[in-house]
Protein backbone atom coordinates (compact mmCIF):
# COMPACT_ATOMS: atom_id res chain seq x y z
CA UNK A 1 0.00 0.00 0.00
CA UNK A 2 0.54 3.56 0.08
CA UNK A 3 2.37 4.44 2.62
CA UNK A 4 1.99 8.21 2.16
CA UNK A 5 -1.76 7.69 2.45
CA UNK A 6 -1.80 5.52 5.54
CA UNK A 7 1.34 6.67 7.20
CA UNK A 8 2.52 5.52 11.14
CA UNK A 9 -0.45 2.49 12.64
CA UNK A 10 -2.36 3.14 9.77
CA UNK A 11 -0.78 0.73 7.09
CA UNK A 12 0.25 -2.47 9.75
CA UNK A 13 -3.48 -2.38 10.75
CA UNK A 14 -4.55 -2.34 7.03
CA UNK A 15 -1.87 -5.04 6.74
CA UNK A 16 -2.99 -7.48 9.40
CA UNK A 17 -7.03 -6.63 9.84
CA UNK A 18 -7.51 -9.64 12.41
CA UNK A 19 -5.50 -7.80 14.89
CA UNK A 20 -6.27 -4.33 13.83
CA UNK A 21 -9.86 -5.40 14.50
CA UNK A 22 -9.11 -5.63 18.30
CA UNK A 23 -6.29 -2.85 18.72
CA UNK A 24 -9.08 -0.20 17.40
CA UNK A 25 -11.69 -1.55 19.62
CA UNK A 26 -9.22 -1.31 22.61
CA UNK A 27 -8.07 2.28 21.33
CA UNK A 28 -11.82 3.52 21.31
CA UNK A 29 -12.82 2.14 24.71
CA UNK A 30 -9.91 3.48 26.22
CA UNK A 31 -9.60 7.61 24.79
CA UNK A 32 -13.44 7.59 23.64
CA UNK A 33 -15.74 4.95 25.74
CA UNK A 34 -17.56 6.49 28.44
CA UNK A 35 -15.70 8.16 31.26
CA UNK A 36 -14.72 10.42 34.15
CA UNK A 37 -11.80 11.52 32.32
CA UNK A 38 -12.70 13.32 29.24
CA UNK A 39 -11.41 12.10 25.79
CA UNK A 40 -9.07 15.33 25.67
CA UNK A 41 -7.40 14.27 29.06
CA UNK A 42 -7.08 10.28 27.88
CA UNK A 43 -5.13 11.68 25.23
CA UNK A 44 -2.81 13.88 26.52
CA UNK A 45 -2.01 10.76 28.57
CA UNK A 46 -1.88 9.28 25.39
CA UNK A 47 0.73 12.36 24.03
CA UNK A 48 2.59 12.04 26.91
CA UNK A 49 3.75 8.63 26.80
CA UNK A 50 3.76 8.61 22.89
CA UNK A 51 6.55 11.58 23.58
CA UNK A 52 8.63 9.70 25.94
CA UNK A 53 8.64 6.88 23.50
CA UNK A 54 10.09 9.17 21.28
CA UNK A 55 7.55 7.51 18.21
CA UNK A 56 6.96 10.48 16.57
CA UNK A 57 3.45 9.82 14.61
CA UNK A 58 2.03 8.34 17.81
CA UNK A 59 2.82 11.26 19.21
CA UNK A 60 2.30 13.78 16.90
CA UNK A 61 -1.36 11.84 16.10
CA UNK A 62 -2.39 12.04 20.17
CA UNK A 63 -1.22 15.62 20.51
CA UNK A 64 -3.59 17.12 17.71
CA UNK A 65 -6.49 14.57 19.01
CA UNK A 66 -5.89 15.83 22.28
CA UNK A 67 -5.48 19.57 21.12
CA UNK A 68 -8.83 19.40 19.24
CA UNK A 69 -10.78 18.33 22.51
CA UNK A 70 -8.87 20.61 25.20
CA UNK A 71 -10.13 24.55 25.57
CA UNK A 72 -6.92 25.69 25.94
CA UNK A 73 -5.57 23.56 22.64
CA UNK A 74 -1.94 22.63 21.61
CA UNK A 75 -0.67 25.50 24.02
CA UNK A 76 -1.90 22.63 27.19
CA UNK A 77 -0.42 19.99 25.38
CA UNK A 78 3.08 21.41 24.18
CA UNK A 79 3.10 22.51 28.61
CA UNK A 80 2.35 19.22 29.55
CA UNK A 81 4.80 17.39 27.54
CA UNK A 82 7.69 19.69 28.07
CA UNK A 83 6.85 19.84 31.63
CA UNK A 84 4.43 18.52 33.29
CA UNK A 85 4.70 19.61 37.18
CA UNK A 86 4.28 23.37 36.10
CA UNK A 87 1.87 22.85 33.19
CA UNK A 88 -1.74 24.29 34.40
CA UNK A 89 -3.58 21.19 34.70
CA UNK A 90 -5.47 19.69 38.06
CA UNK A 91 -3.56 18.19 40.40
CA UNK A 92 -5.73 14.93 39.88
CA UNK A 93 -4.51 15.07 36.07
CA UNK A 94 -0.93 15.66 37.12
CA UNK A 95 -0.63 12.87 39.53
CA UNK A 96 -2.09 10.46 37.09
CA UNK A 97 0.70 11.46 34.07
CA UNK A 98 3.36 10.85 36.80
CA UNK A 99 1.70 6.95 37.34
CA UNK A 100 1.15 7.17 33.02
CA UNK A 101 4.99 8.22 32.70
CA UNK A 102 6.52 5.55 35.67
CA UNK A 103 4.76 3.42 33.30
CA UNK A 104 6.22 4.25 30.32
CA UNK A 105 9.46 2.97 32.23
CA UNK A 106 8.55 0.23 33.50
CA UNK A 107 5.11 -1.84 35.03
CA UNK A 108 7.03 -2.23 38.51
CA UNK A 109 7.94 1.59 38.34
CA UNK A 110 4.42 2.09 39.96
CA UNK A 111 4.74 2.64 43.27
CA UNK A 112 2.22 2.76 46.18
CA UNK A 113 3.27 6.27 46.63
CA UNK A 114 2.27 7.50 43.72
CA UNK A 115 -1.38 5.79 43.96
CA UNK A 116 -1.79 7.27 47.04
CA UNK A 117 -1.08 10.86 46.04
CA UNK A 118 -3.40 10.53 43.11
CA UNK A 119 -6.20 8.97 45.11
CA UNK A 120 -5.34 11.70 47.26
CA UNK A 121 -5.96 14.19 44.50
CA UNK A 122 -9.32 13.07 44.39
CA UNK A 123 -8.50 9.87 41.62
CA UNK A 124 -10.68 6.46 41.87
CA UNK A 125 -10.09 3.26 41.01
CA UNK A 126 -11.28 3.53 37.32
CA UNK A 127 -9.00 6.30 36.63
CA UNK A 128 -6.20 5.15 38.16
CA UNK A 129 -7.18 1.59 36.21
CA UNK A 130 -7.61 3.36 32.60
CA UNK A 131 -4.42 5.49 33.14
CA UNK A 132 -2.13 2.39 33.50
CA UNK A 133 -3.89 0.67 30.83
CA UNK A 134 -3.64 3.64 28.79
CA UNK A 135 -0.23 4.17 29.07
CA UNK A 136 0.44 0.59 28.88
CA UNK A 137 -1.17 0.29 25.26
CA UNK A 138 0.74 3.38 24.22
CA UNK A 139 3.89 1.48 25.06
CA UNK A 140 2.14 -1.05 23.12
CA UNK A 141 1.44 0.91 19.98
CA UNK A 142 4.44 3.04 20.07
CA UNK A 143 6.64 -0.09 19.62
CA UNK A 144 4.17 -1.62 16.78
CA UNK A 145 4.52 1.91 14.93
CA UNK A 146 8.47 2.24 15.49
CA UNK A 147 9.43 -1.33 15.18
CA UNK A 148 7.57 -1.64 11.70
CA UNK A 149 9.64 1.09 10.90
CA UNK A 150 6.46 3.05 9.47
CA UNK A 151 6.55 6.59 7.98
CA UNK A 152 5.06 9.50 10.17
CA UNK A 153 2.94 11.75 8.04
CA UNK A 154 5.07 13.99 5.52
CA UNK A 155 2.80 16.97 6.29
CA UNK A 156 1.89 18.50 9.44
CA UNK A 157 -1.21 19.75 8.62
CA UNK A 158 -2.19 15.65 8.43
CA UNK A 159 -2.74 15.34 12.05
CA UNK A 160 -5.68 17.99 12.49
CA UNK A 161 -7.02 16.98 9.68
CA UNK A 162 -7.19 13.28 10.90
CA UNK A 163 -8.38 14.47 14.49
CA UNK A 164 -11.45 15.72 12.76
CA UNK A 165 -12.31 12.82 11.68
CA UNK A 166 -11.71 10.70 14.95
CA UNK A 167 -13.42 13.38 17.14
CA UNK A 168 -16.41 12.81 15.01
CA UNK A 169 -16.11 9.33 13.70
CA UNK A 170 -13.83 7.55 16.58
CA UNK A 171 -11.66 5.19 16.01
CA UNK A 172 -13.15 1.96 15.20
CA UNK A 173 -13.33 2.92 11.00
CA UNK A 174 -10.15 4.58 10.73
CA UNK A 175 -8.67 1.97 8.18
CA UNK B 1 -2.82 -6.58 46.94
CA UNK B 2 -2.93 -4.91 43.91
CA UNK B 3 -3.34 -1.00 44.01
CA UNK B 4 -6.97 -0.61 43.22
CA UNK B 5 -9.99 -2.76 44.40
CA UNK B 6 -10.30 -5.44 41.57
CA UNK B 7 -13.44 -6.65 43.17
CA UNK B 8 -11.98 -10.43 42.93
CA UNK B 9 -10.57 -12.66 45.17
CA UNK B 10 -6.77 -12.42 44.00
CA UNK B 11 -5.30 -15.61 45.05
CA UNK B 12 -8.18 -17.08 41.90
CA UNK B 13 -7.74 -14.42 39.67
CA UNK B 14 -4.03 -13.22 40.02
CA UNK B 15 -2.19 -11.32 37.40
CA UNK B 16 -3.96 -10.36 34.40
CA UNK B 17 -7.17 -12.15 35.17
CA UNK B 18 -8.11 -9.85 38.11
CA UNK B 19 -8.01 -6.46 35.58
CA UNK B 20 -9.74 -7.82 32.89
CA UNK B 21 -12.59 -9.22 34.88
CA UNK B 22 -12.44 -5.64 36.83
CA UNK B 23 -12.82 -4.04 33.37
CA UNK B 24 -14.54 -6.13 30.71
CA UNK B 25 -14.98 -3.97 28.32
CA UNK B 26 -11.02 -3.74 27.71
CA UNK B 27 -10.50 -7.04 29.04
CA UNK B 28 -12.83 -8.38 25.85
CA UNK B 29 -10.50 -6.79 22.82
CA UNK B 30 -7.21 -7.62 24.71
CA UNK B 31 -8.38 -11.49 24.83
CA UNK B 32 -9.19 -10.88 21.22
CA UNK B 33 -5.96 -9.65 20.54
CA UNK B 34 -4.14 -12.48 22.46
CA UNK B 35 -6.10 -14.90 21.22
CA UNK B 36 -5.08 -13.83 17.71
CA UNK B 37 -1.57 -13.20 18.37
CA UNK B 38 -0.65 -16.65 20.06
CA UNK B 39 -3.60 -19.32 18.79
CA UNK B 40 -4.69 -18.20 15.63
CA UNK B 41 -4.14 -19.45 12.28
CA UNK B 42 -0.79 -17.37 11.32
CA UNK B 43 1.94 -19.22 10.32
CA UNK B 44 4.29 -19.30 12.97
CA UNK B 45 3.73 -22.26 15.67
CA UNK B 46 1.73 -21.39 18.60
CA UNK B 47 4.99 -22.78 20.80
CA UNK B 48 7.37 -20.11 19.34
CA UNK B 49 4.12 -17.32 19.71
CA UNK B 50 4.52 -18.28 23.26
CA UNK B 51 8.00 -18.78 23.39
CA UNK B 52 8.54 -14.80 22.37
CA UNK B 53 5.60 -13.58 25.03
CA UNK B 54 7.74 -15.39 27.99
CA UNK B 55 10.93 -14.18 26.13
CA UNK B 56 9.67 -10.36 26.33
CA UNK B 57 8.18 -11.11 29.67
CA UNK B 58 10.97 -12.12 31.51
CA UNK B 59 12.71 -8.93 29.52
CA UNK B 60 10.71 -6.84 31.15
CA UNK B 61 10.92 -8.62 34.67
CA UNK B 62 6.64 -9.73 35.07
CA UNK B 63 6.45 -12.61 37.09
CA UNK B 64 3.24 -13.39 36.32
CA UNK B 65 3.16 -13.33 32.88
CA UNK B 66 6.62 -15.21 32.19
CA UNK B 67 5.45 -17.32 34.40
CA UNK B 68 2.44 -18.07 32.22
CA UNK B 69 3.57 -18.14 29.21
CA UNK B 70 6.86 -20.23 29.78
CA UNK B 71 4.26 -22.41 31.06
CA UNK B 72 2.16 -22.22 27.93
CA UNK B 73 5.18 -22.73 25.81
CA UNK B 74 6.89 -25.33 27.91
CA UNK B 75 3.35 -27.21 27.17
CA UNK B 76 3.87 -26.91 23.59
CA UNK B 77 7.45 -27.29 22.65
CA UNK B 78 8.54 -31.06 22.74
CA UNK B 79 11.18 -29.90 24.74
CA UNK B 80 9.38 -28.08 27.19
CA UNK B 81 10.58 -25.95 30.25
CA UNK B 82 14.63 -27.10 29.78
CA UNK B 83 14.11 -25.23 26.12
CA UNK B 84 12.34 -22.52 27.65
CA UNK B 85 14.86 -21.59 30.22
CA UNK B 86 17.99 -22.04 27.85
CA UNK B 87 16.14 -19.24 25.56
CA UNK B 88 15.68 -16.84 28.54
CA UNK B 89 19.23 -17.53 29.47
CA UNK B 90 21.20 -17.29 27.42
CA UNK B 91 18.91 -16.53 23.42
CA UNK B 92 22.42 -16.78 21.35
CA UNK B 93 23.68 -20.38 22.36
CA UNK B 94 19.75 -21.98 22.93
CA UNK B 95 19.41 -24.93 20.73
CA UNK B 96 16.42 -22.80 18.50
CA UNK B 97 16.20 -22.67 14.43
CA UNK B 98 18.51 -19.65 12.82
CA UNK B 99 15.13 -18.31 12.19
CA UNK B 100 13.45 -17.91 15.45
CA UNK B 101 16.55 -16.85 16.88
CA UNK B 102 16.56 -13.93 14.52
CA UNK B 103 12.68 -13.51 15.57
CA UNK B 104 13.70 -13.74 19.53
CA UNK B 105 16.24 -10.52 18.33
CA UNK B 106 14.09 -8.63 17.14
CA UNK B 107 11.49 -9.38 19.85
CA UNK B 108 14.26 -8.38 22.05
CA UNK B 109 14.88 -5.11 20.24
CA UNK B 110 11.14 -4.32 20.53
CA UNK B 111 10.98 -5.05 24.37
CA UNK B 112 13.86 -1.61 24.86
CA UNK B 113 12.31 0.25 21.99
CA UNK B 114 10.74 0.62 18.64
CA UNK B 115 13.61 2.54 17.47
CA UNK B 116 15.99 -0.33 18.31
CA UNK B 117 14.44 -2.83 15.43
CA UNK B 118 17.34 -2.19 12.98
CA UNK B 119 17.06 -2.62 9.13
CA UNK B 120 20.02 -4.88 10.33
CA UNK B 121 17.77 -7.07 12.63
CA UNK B 122 15.04 -7.49 10.18
CA UNK B 123 18.11 -8.33 7.21
CA UNK B 124 18.85 -10.96 9.16
CA UNK B 125 15.88 -12.70 9.90
CA UNK B 126 14.96 -12.68 6.29
CA UNK B 127 17.90 -14.45 5.17
CA UNK B 128 16.52 -16.77 7.45
CA UNK B 129 13.73 -17.46 5.36
CA UNK B 130 11.40 -15.14 7.51
CA UNK B 131 7.90 -14.18 5.68
CA UNK B 132 6.64 -10.01 6.20
CA UNK B 133 4.19 -11.61 7.78
CA UNK B 134 6.40 -13.43 10.75
CA UNK B 135 8.03 -10.05 11.05
CA UNK B 136 4.86 -8.09 11.28
CA UNK B 137 3.59 -10.69 14.21
CA UNK B 138 6.97 -10.60 16.31
CA UNK B 139 7.23 -7.27 16.43
CA UNK B 140 3.31 -7.16 17.65
CA UNK B 141 3.73 -9.85 19.91
CA UNK B 142 6.60 -8.51 21.46
CA UNK B 143 4.83 -4.91 21.50
CA UNK B 144 1.55 -6.16 23.25
CA UNK B 145 3.62 -7.96 25.81
CA UNK B 146 5.21 -4.44 26.74
CA UNK B 147 2.00 -3.81 27.40
CA UNK B 148 0.45 -6.68 28.92
CA UNK B 149 3.66 -6.54 31.80
CA UNK B 150 2.89 -2.86 32.28
CA UNK B 151 -0.82 -3.62 32.93
CA UNK B 152 -0.10 -6.29 34.88
CA UNK B 153 2.77 -5.12 37.27
CA UNK B 154 1.63 -1.10 37.26
CA UNK B 155 -1.68 -2.46 38.96
CA UNK B 156 0.39 -4.09 41.33
CA UNK B 157 -1.08 -7.56 41.18
CA UNK B 158 -0.57 -10.75 42.82
CA UNK B 159 1.68 -13.48 40.88
CA UNK B 160 1.24 -17.51 42.70
CA UNK B 161 4.55 -18.71 43.42
CA UNK B 162 3.62 -21.97 42.99
CA UNK B 163 4.67 -23.77 39.56
CA UNK B 164 1.35 -26.05 39.71
CA UNK B 165 -0.90 -22.50 38.89
CA UNK B 166 0.56 -21.76 35.58
CA UNK B 167 0.96 -25.77 34.61
CA UNK B 168 -3.04 -25.87 35.58
CA UNK B 169 -3.32 -22.63 33.89
CA UNK B 170 -1.11 -24.13 30.98
CA UNK B 171 -3.74 -26.77 30.23
CA UNK B 172 -6.56 -25.04 30.60
CA UNK B 173 -5.50 -22.19 28.08
CA UNK B 174 -4.14 -25.10 25.34
CA UNK B 175 -7.89 -26.55 25.49
CA UNK B 176 -10.57 -23.35 25.37
CA UNK B 177 -7.98 -20.82 24.95
CA UNK B 178 -7.67 -17.21 25.50
CA UNK B 179 -11.36 -15.82 24.82
CA UNK B 180 -12.85 -17.36 28.22
CA UNK B 181 -10.04 -17.10 30.34
CA UNK B 182 -11.52 -14.78 32.74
Amino acid sequence: MDEAEFPGIRGPLRFRPETGQPLLELVEVLLRGPHPLTPGERELIAAYVSGRNECTYCCSAHSAYAAAQLDEGMTLVDQVRADPDNAPISAKLRALLHIAGAVQVSGREVTPELVATARAEGATDLEIHDTVLIAAAFCMFNRYVDGLGTQPAADPGWYAQASEHIVNTGYRRVV
Amino acid sequence: MAHIDLGVDENEFPGVRGPLKYRPVTGKPMLELAETLLRGPLSLPTADRELIAAYVSGLNECTYCCSAHSAFAAALLDEGMTLVDQVRADLDSAPVSAKLRALLHIAGAVQRSGREVTPELVEAARAEGVTDEEIHDTVLIAAAFCMVNRYVDGLGTFAPSDPKYYDETARRIISVGYRNTV
